[in-house]
């Protein structure tokens, strides 16, 4: 006859958790070396157009970001739906962007001031009028550098 | 410990980003100062490729309609003017380190927007102009010290440069097709 024998206490043993924290460590520092602090919160619509020649923004540090598009939705009964500039944390307008660079431009190093970036972050169904308004007051602020913020692609389809 | 550090980890995950951003990288041109005499030498028609993209968003090159497909190799071909056609831009013999007397291109791209046009379709078209500009210099590269452009150094790459300068140029709007 078979018999089933209980051979002795079959019991698993729990996981070592000693080495817990390390490995949670080890991520932490991951993430802390690869990622950067949000800055802004972003109060415009910017869907950013698609490009195949993007360059990557090397030094962060040295770049002021500019937004245009629709506010947002929660926002638009307050600012309508009228493309708009966000400077840092607030809608601008054109005439703002010389004393924002100025401002940019003192947080830099001296040495840096010549190399400093402007990123247009600008929504794709944006109209020319406003981009060339800021290139204008770009280039009376004397910011000469700027990049035109998109997303890589290798094939580039055309939103009309 | 382990409490802390996800604490920390979670904080990390919140508060940061991790996208790269990536862009076209422009010089603007500066105001000109009005006190000092602007250059008389124009630019002679010949070397300028006119391109344009109206308030319907349609693109035109050298004021005829034109496929956005076509644009990169209409750019690329009007660069080189292989055949030394008198409507291309015409060539300059220039000591160039690397390449010794060579001839070299005069061309200059024009880029105009109406105030109407879509910022996406303006960026399409720029990077195609900067596109058919990279690919010539790439060729040139692998052509002249066998590998690719991005790899040179940055005497090499400014020889490159300079073989293939094709400044593009985005010129102030007209003021139609405003909303």
């Amino acid at each position: 006859m078979a018999r089933f024998v209980k051979t002795g206490k079959k019991s698993v043993k729990a996981i070592s958790t000693s080495s817990l924290p390390d490995i949670v460590f080890m991520i932490l520092f991951f993430f802390m070396a690869v990622t950067t602090m949000r800055e802004t919160d972003i109060m415009v619509t910017v869907r950013i157009p698609d490009a195949t020649e993007g360059k990557i923004l090397e030094k962060k540090s040295l770049a002021s970001f500019i937004y245009i598009g629709e506010p947002l939705e929660a926002l638009q009964t307050l600012y309508g739906t009228e493309p708009k500039i966000q400077l840092n944390d607030t809608f601008k307008e054109i005439a703002d962007i010389q004393d924002f660079i100025a401002q940019e431009r003192e947080q830099l190093n001296e040495a840096d001031k010549t190399k400093m970036l402007v990123v247009l972050k600008i929504d794709r169904d944006t109209r020319m009028g406003v981009v060339t308004d800021v290139k204008q007051a770009l280039r009376r602020a004397s910011a000469l550098k700027i990049m035109y913020a998109n997303t890589n692609v290798d094939q580039i389809t055309l939103h009309y | 410990m382990a409490d802390i550090a996800f604490l920390l980890l979670i904080f990390f995950l919140a508060a940061t980003t991790m996208d790269s951003d990536t862009g076209l990288l422009r010089q603007l041109p500066e105001i000109p100062d009005p006190n000092v005499p602007q250059d008389v030498n124009q630019i002679n028609d010949r070397n300028i490729l006119e391109v344009k993209v109206n308030k319907d968003n349609l693109l035109l090159v050298e004021g005829e309609l034109t496929e956005f497909s076509q644009l990169r190799d209409i750019t690329s071909r009007f660069i080189i003017n292989a055949d030394n056609l008198p409507n291309m831009p015409e060539k300059e013999i220039v000591n160039l380190p690397y390449f010794g007397d060579v001839p070299v291109s005069k061309a200059v791209i024009s880029l105009q927007n109406d105030i109407g046009t879509k910022y996406g379709v303006y960026i399409a078209v720029q990077n195609e102009l900067i596109a058919a500009r990279a690919k010539l210099r790439d060729d040139l590269a692998k052509q002249e010290f066998g590998i690719a452009y991005e790899r040179l150094d940055e005497d090499r790459k400014g020889a490159v440069d300079d073989f293939y300068k094709v400044p593009i140029s985005e010129a102030e709007p007209k003021r139609i097709g405003e909303k």
